[in-house]
């Protein structure tokens, strides 16, 4: 332990020397400003037997999210006399990524599904339907960094398309640190490549960021640097909360006019 | 049922505590039980470490053996953690595949070793392409009394910092100590209303499981984190545990480099 020198400096180390830039002339490899979104496509009520669901795309992400309930529990022992049990299950598709997934849940996305669920638990009005559950189920078609949250954005939508009352919406959005530089909404290379990742997800009520429902982090960022990334995170939520919304009142409106 | 029952008396008698500014034990809000680190247990294996934290014990034993690296970075050893929540450990755990709960803690001590880059894994290159060391940290929980999560992440590294690479069983030249180079340093606390208790204990969890873990580095820098249980966190709680997050990893860190 003593002969173990560890005031070796890290940073530039590692991992990153064999990488691609990933900041050219000030703009990101895809052209995008640092705190700029990807495109965002986002559409409510696609699925015919889920009681809500949402089409979403976010970049190259494509995801579909479909809510059952509230209806019974099964297995019935899980069971909550007081209030609804939530559930979530985020899942990818085999041919989502570069090389084949082995189809079915593996350790990332069960730690993506229980932080997901824990986002929504607070969230939801549980307590409005007790001995029964709402499932979340998300599944990504597409993936290109950030699935996590796209499947959480389109999973808002869902929620509210099946009719499920919340104290707001939830809504999710990464900062990365790629060169050095902090950026909005990483794409996969600079999520490989980059420093660090970090996705967010805020409740959102009237308008207002209120809370953070989700946050988790890996590589290698300063305090400011944390704290810097809240903040345009938050300023990229917003943007992301309004085509949300747009989307539930799209669907709406024009079921509305029909009548 | 009377577990149950136990629990509400608990939470009731932790809440009322706190009205007065005191937890139950005693410590102040920010304070870490004491800790003790015992090393090179298990002479099987290539490193290991009991810790404990006040009543919290986790051993943590180090095995390695020569194997494929990953495609996509051929020149690099591999690092692979894994958890068991063995039912020894407390009444609440059962026997079976891990559990979400297991599968969590061992992705958040993975996160914090892999992204401080704390073994130089360049190092533990055999053959590139072909054959790299492969390092699998178990970590074994035998009494849960609480944040079993800082407890692992430091049997975690005090463990691979008397780490033997066992060359010469493989016969690949003479052993040699693992190139440990940073010292990550995970730190949770629960959120209890507008208060946060750092290394809660068994007993201080039945208010409910609202945690955040940071872990920071030697430079203290954030090279991890998570939050974990259903709730909502407001953003100045966040920066706030941040800060005092680093704050104590600092302080374990020197217990730490003394083993």
């Amino acid at each position: 332990m003593s002969d173990m020198n560890f005031d070796e400096d890290l940073s530039g180390e590692g991992k990153k020397e064999d990488k691609p830039k990933l900041i050219i002339d000030g703009k990101r490899l895809d052209g995008r400003d640092f705190e700029e979104l990807r495109p965002i496509k986002i559409e409510a009520g696609i699925l015919k037997r889920a009681d809500g669901s949402c089409y979403l795309e976010m970049g190259r992400n494509r995801v579909v999210a479909a809510v059952y309930g509230p209806r019974e529990v099964h297995p019935r022992h899980l069971q909550d006399p007081s209030r609804a049990v939530v559930r979530y299950r985020y899942n990818m598709a085999p041919f989502s990524v570069e090389e084949r997934k082995r189809p079915g849940p593996d350790r990332r996305s069960v730690e993506i599904s229980k932080v997901s669920r824990e986002a929504y638990e607070p969230v939801i009005m549980k307590e409005l339907f007790p001995r029964s559950c709402i499932d979340i189920f998300v599944e990504v078609l597409q993936a290109d960094a950030g699935t996590r949250t796209a499947c959480l954005n389109a999973a808002t939508v869902a929620l509210v398309d099946a009719g499920i009352p919340m104290k707001g919406l939830i809504t999710s959005v990464a900062v990365a640190k790629v060169d050095g530089k902090l950026v909005l909404d990483p794409m996969k290379e600079e999520d490989n490549y980059g420093e660090a990742d970090v996705p967010f997800a805020f409740l959102i009520r009237n308008g207002k960021i209120e809370s953070i429902a989700l946050v988790q982090m890996d590589g290698m960022m300063t305090i400011d640097e944390m704290k810097k990334a809240i903040e345009m995170a938050k300023k990229g939520a917003m943007q992301i909360y309004e085509l949300q919304r747009e989307a539930i009142m799209k669907k709406y409106h024009a079921e509305d006019i029909e009548e | 049922m009377g577990e149950e029952i136990l629990m509400d008396i608990k939470r009731d008698y932790v809440l009322s505590r706190l009205r007065d500014g005191e937890r139950i034990d005693g410590r102040k809000l920010d304070e870490i039980r004491p800790i003790e680190i015992e090393t090179n247990i298990i002479s099987k294996a290539e490193g290991s470490a009991l810790v404990k934290l006040g009543d919290t014990q986790v051993i943590v034993g180090i095995k390695m053996q020569p194997g494929e690296p990953f495609p996509d970075v051929p020149d690099r050893g591999i690092i692979i953690t894994n958890a068991e929540l063995v039912p020894l450990a407390s009444p609440t755990f059962e026997a079976g595949p891990p559990d979400e709960t297991s599968i969590e803690l061992a992705r958040i001590v993975d996160r914090g070793i892999r992204e401080s880059e704390a073994v130089d894994l360049t190092k533990l290159v055999i053959e590139e392409g072909k054959n790299v060391w492969m390092i699998f940290i178990d970590i074994h929980a035998l009494d849960d009394d609480g944040n079993l999560m800082d407890a692992s992440a430091l049997a975690a590294i005090s463990a691979l910092l008397n780490t033997t690479v066992p060359a010469e069983r493989f016969g690949l030249g003479d052993d040699f100590p693992l190139p440990v180079r940073n010292l990550p340093v995970a730190i949770t606390s629960l959120i209890v209303n507008d208060l946060y208790l750092v290394d809660p204990c068994r007993d201080e969890m039945s208010v409910g499981n609202k945690l955040i873990t940071i872990t920071s580095d030697k430079n203290d820098n954030i090279v991890a984190m998570q939050k974990s249980g259903s709730y909502l966190l407001k953003e100045e709680k966040f920066y706030e545990l941040i800060d005092v997050s680093v704050r104590k990893a600092k302080e374990v860190r020197e217990i730490l480099k003394e083993i």
